[in-house]
């Protein structure tokens, strides 16, 4: 009989936890709601860096870890959803440095996710040099960070001087690739070519160790090519107009004229489109991010594609 | 010497009996774990968050446990009348503390041992592997070894003659001014007169837990000086010899009537 009572208050206890946590995931599932426009990551509740190193104890390397990896999921949301805020991002990236100056990977990663221009980075360049240089400082025998100085100097600033310099300061540290060299005198002869700027990104993915940053050197890489195939196409097509008088339609009429050896494709082997302008585009741009040429008329890029960031 | 080991023995099988001890390991074994998972979440710091998360871990639960457990040593034989047992015996209060420094401390290692195992496992399981660079990462276990031969001893200190309540305090707020060392130094460097000598004795007097933190260093394959690990691993004998002496004399002197 009293084992039977108890296994009674037993179950009843159960239901009653049971239902009061029903109730609880529902009335927290209804608090997101409520509170999914006020986001608390877009808070930065210690700015001091010197109180966080304070208040980590000693254990500094954990807390940048920790920050960093703050850093990183603040601008991965802000990307995914095409904000073009960042205003966090530097501070979250100061403090991160600060606790742990040797934390190479957030001035590598984190230096282009301030420079680019939004939505894809915070668009202030001249920060992202001063956190590469502080980095410089802190690692003068890391020859990446040398090459991510020049890379942002060209790229972004378009101050291809200090790329040259920076590359050159690169080249002198010991074990640095010998690849600088080059790209020091590259710079300093050709600066803004497609040919320099793809050099840069072949650079990146041959001595790259991550694969992120391979797969995205690659999508640059691409762009280039479209970049570069686009006007030439188009040349083609005004050759083909101002001789014939005739305004062609299809790429095919090109190479029946014999202006073209073939039909035309983009890296991904999808076929060009001729508009009737004679413009030509890109069949499907969301899978060719970073292109400047070929992309249709009032294109937006869908959310699904969001391009991946030089890192 | 028997009589010092014996308490030691007894202290040590008391402690592993203690429910908080595998509560705490359990927590950091965990906490080891998640930073594999947290390492998902980020970009090209998996084995640094690892190793970081991981020796953290282990030195700040270390310390809990050796607060936790050691600010019982002594108040929890007086209150339970045991140590009137003990003291009737042909044994010295002195040799009674240096048992119960030791019991604990044996426990530490060994829970330390259990946490590095646990966390070289996860090493392991992350990287396929080990590297040249992680045989430092033994020295810094070492150090937060070290770590906890100071506070042990401490918490032994305060529990000599105040309230485990009151002993626990007191040693945290000596592992955090400790943990402050360097700022210490810092404002003593910089402070003029008086400020600057009282300063500068309170750096010494303070136990330095900044310099036995190699952590970070470890975590980015730095090499650690050899001549740090000899002075670190005198100056927190030498540390904890004077304060289990301190301890020592305070219960010798202890009425227990």
């Amino acid at each position: 009989m009293k084992a039977s009572s108890q296994l009674r208050v037993s179950l009843s206890l159960t239901t009653v936890m049971v239902a009061l946590f029903a109730v609880a995931a529902a009335s927290l599932y209804k608090v997101d709601q409520i509170r999914s426009e006020t986001r608390q990551q877009d808070v930065l509740y210690i700015s001091s860096a010197k109180a966080l190193k304070r208040l980590s104890l000693g254990y500094n390397g954990l807390m940048a870890d920790l920050y960093w990896t703050r850093a990183v999921q603040y601008f991965g949301w802000k990307h995914k959803h095409r904000e073009t805020d960042y205003h966090l991002l530097y501070p979250l990236l100061d403090i991160t440095t600060e606790l742990d100056p040797q934390l190479i990977a957030a001035y590598r990663f984190g230096a282009p996710f301030i420079a680019q221009p939004p939505p894809n980075g915070a668009g202030e360049p001249d920060k992202a040099v001063d956190l590469i240089e502080r980095g410089i400082k802190h690692n003068p025998n890391e020859w990446r960070l040398y090459y991510e100085l020049g890379f942002l100097q060209a790229m972004e600033r378009h101050d291809y001087t200090a790329a040259a310099d920076a590359f050159k300061r690169g080249s002198q540290v010991p074990g640095a690739h010998p690849f600088l060299q080059i790209l020091a005198a590259a710079m300093a002869q050709h600066g803004g070519d497609i040919q320099t700027a793809r050099m840069l990104w072949q650079t990146t993915l041959e001595t790259s160790d991550n694969a992120m940053i391979k797969q995205n050197a690659e999508r640059h890489l691409r762009a280039l090519e479209v970049d570069q195939t686009v006007p030439q196409l188009e040349q083609v097509v005004r050759t083909f107009r101002e001789k014939t008088g005739v305004q062609p339609t299809s790429f095919l009429q090109l190479v029946s004229a014999g202006y073209l050896r073939h039909i035309p494709v983009d890296p991904l082997g999808h076929p060009y489109k001729l508009r009737p302008d004679g413009e030509v585009e890109v069949q499907d741009p969301d899978a060719l991010p970073f292109i400047k040429q070929g992309l249709p008329p009032d294109y937006h890029p869908a959310l699904k594609s969001v391009p991946e960031l030089r890192m | 010497m028997s009589r010092i080991a014996a308490i030691a023995s007894n202290t040590f099988r008391e402690a592993v009996r203690d429910r908080v001890l595998y509560n705490l390991i359990l927590f950091a074994l965990i906490m080891i774990g998640a930073s594999l998972l947290i390492g998902q979440i980020t970009i090209a710091v998996q084995r640094q968050l690892l190793i970081n998360l991981g020796l953290t871990s282990i030195s700040i639960f270390g310390v809990l446990i050796a607060i936790f457990i050691g600010i019982g040593l002594v108040s929890k034989e007086i209150d339970k009348r045991t140590l009137y047992t003990v003291l009737t015996r042909p044994v010295r209060r002195w040799e009674f503390i240096l048992g119960k420094f030791f019991g604990l401390l044996g426990t530490l290692v060994v829970n330390a041992g259990l946490m590095s195992i646990g966390f070289f496992l996860a090493l392991l399981y992350l990287m396929h592997g080990l590297q040249k660079s992680d045989g430092w990462i033994v020295v810094a276990i070492f150090f937060i070894l070290l770590q906890f031969v100071i506070v042990t001893s401490l918490a032994l200190l305060f529990s000599a003659f105040s309230t485990p309540i009151e002993s626990a305090v007191l040693t945290f707020a000596m592992f955090v001014v400790g943990s402050f060392s360097e700022d210490l130094r810092a404002f003593a460097a910089s402070a003029n007169g008086v400020a600057h000598y009282l300063a500068t004795g309170m750096a010494y007097v303070m136990p330095n837990f900044s310099a036995l933190n190699v952590i970070a260093q470890v975590a980015h394959g730095s090499s650690i000086d050899w001549h740090l690990i000899v002075f670190n691993t005198i100056y927190a004998l030498t540390y904890a010899g004077a304060a289990v002496c301190a301890a020592s004399i305070i219960f010798q002197n202890r009425n227990m009537k």
